[in-house]
């Protein structure tokens, strides 16, 4: 067997093991929802777990965490722009004109 | 008339080879697409007086199992490439077959629930919810398809050109695998976000 052949298999292996954790991932998510936690508390657990879950995909799925330099700088830009939006959505959220008249 | 170049060896400038570039850019811009709607439904929670629990409106047990879709997907679909790697076609089109299988299951489970939705007259013109939830699993739901479309192509016509070009196919694969894996990724955001907050 070839050393090519030999790391595909390994990286099947990890593959299966990626899986395991993502439906795991999945099972604590829903299950968690059930718990009825206060909101805030509800929104971070579950954002958190769809972050370590979509880390996982990108990570390994993806191939992201042997991925050439290049790749990184394009999807830092990405991540500027989503970050950037709902941020500066929560610094101008109170930000109201003077004389603003709201119509009931 | 020269081919297109670096469809299988590496850019010396970039280090990959263009069709990688290429689908990462416009993963980049599916990122900033998906982002910006994120955002508007952030909004949109935080500025309403009273806001359902999705689990309310939703199911949750068919979007739980629909979630487990696409994982599973994802899996077959990074299994097709690495069959490819290892020289086994007939393992590549089990595989590709299997992921283009899981996608339409997916596409009709969401379509009978879409189906239940339309029943009790909840239309996206009936609340603030129901708009954002149509709008962000529509637009998901057009990227399953064009996925389907894409992996059918490849699983059928395309794979000829493992004959000729194995390399070049192989790594065309791995493009469209990267595409799936997106489609999966927002999903895993989109289901607890809808369904279970």
């Amino acid at each position: 067997m070839s050393d090519h052949t030999h790391d595909i298999k390994k990286e099947i292996k990890v593959y299966l093991l990626v899986f395991g954790a993502l439906a795991v991932g999945t099972v604590i998510t829903v299950a968690l929802s059930y718990a009825h936690f206060p909101l805030p508390l509800a929104i971070s657990v579950a954002l958190l777990v769809a972050t370590i879950k979509a880390s996982l995909v990108a990570c390994y799925f993806m191939h992201l965490i042997s991925e050439r330099k290049l790749i990184y700088v394009v999807l830092i830009i990405a991540g500027i722009a989503i970050l950037g939006l709902p941020l500066s959505l929560v610094y101008n959220y109170h930000d109201v004109l003077e004389g603003t008249v709201y119509v009931p | 008339m020269e081919g297109i170049p670096y469809t299988v060896e590496r850019h010396p400038e970039t280090g990959v080879f263009n069709a990688k570039l290429g689908v990462w850019l416009f993963l980049a811009s599916e990122v900033m697409l998906f982002g910006a709607l994120f955002s508007t439904y952030i909004l949109l929670r935080v500025g309403a007086l009273e806001w359902p629990h999705g689990s309310s409106i939703l199911n949750v047990p068919i979007g739980t199992f629909n979630t487990m879709v696409l994982i599973t997907s994802s899996v077959t679909v990074v299994m097709a490439w690495a069959s490819l790697k290892m020289k086994n076609l007939n393992k590549y089109k089990l595989f590709m077959g299997l992921t283009i299988l899981l996608a339409l299951t997916f596409l009709v489970v969401k379509a009978f629930e879409y189906g239940a939705k339309f029943e009790h007259h909840n239309f996206p013109s009936k609340s603030t919810f129901l708009a954002i939830y149509f709008t962000l699993t529509g637009l998901h739901g057009l990227h399953v398809l064009g996925g389907i479309v894409v992996n059918s192509y490849f699983w059928g016509p395309g794979a000829r050109m493992w004959q000729t070009d194995p390399e070049r196919f192989t790594n065309r694969i791995e493009v469209a695998g990267l595409y799936w894996h997106f489609v999966d990724l927002v999903w895993i955001f989109l289901f607890p976000v809808l369904y279970l907050l």
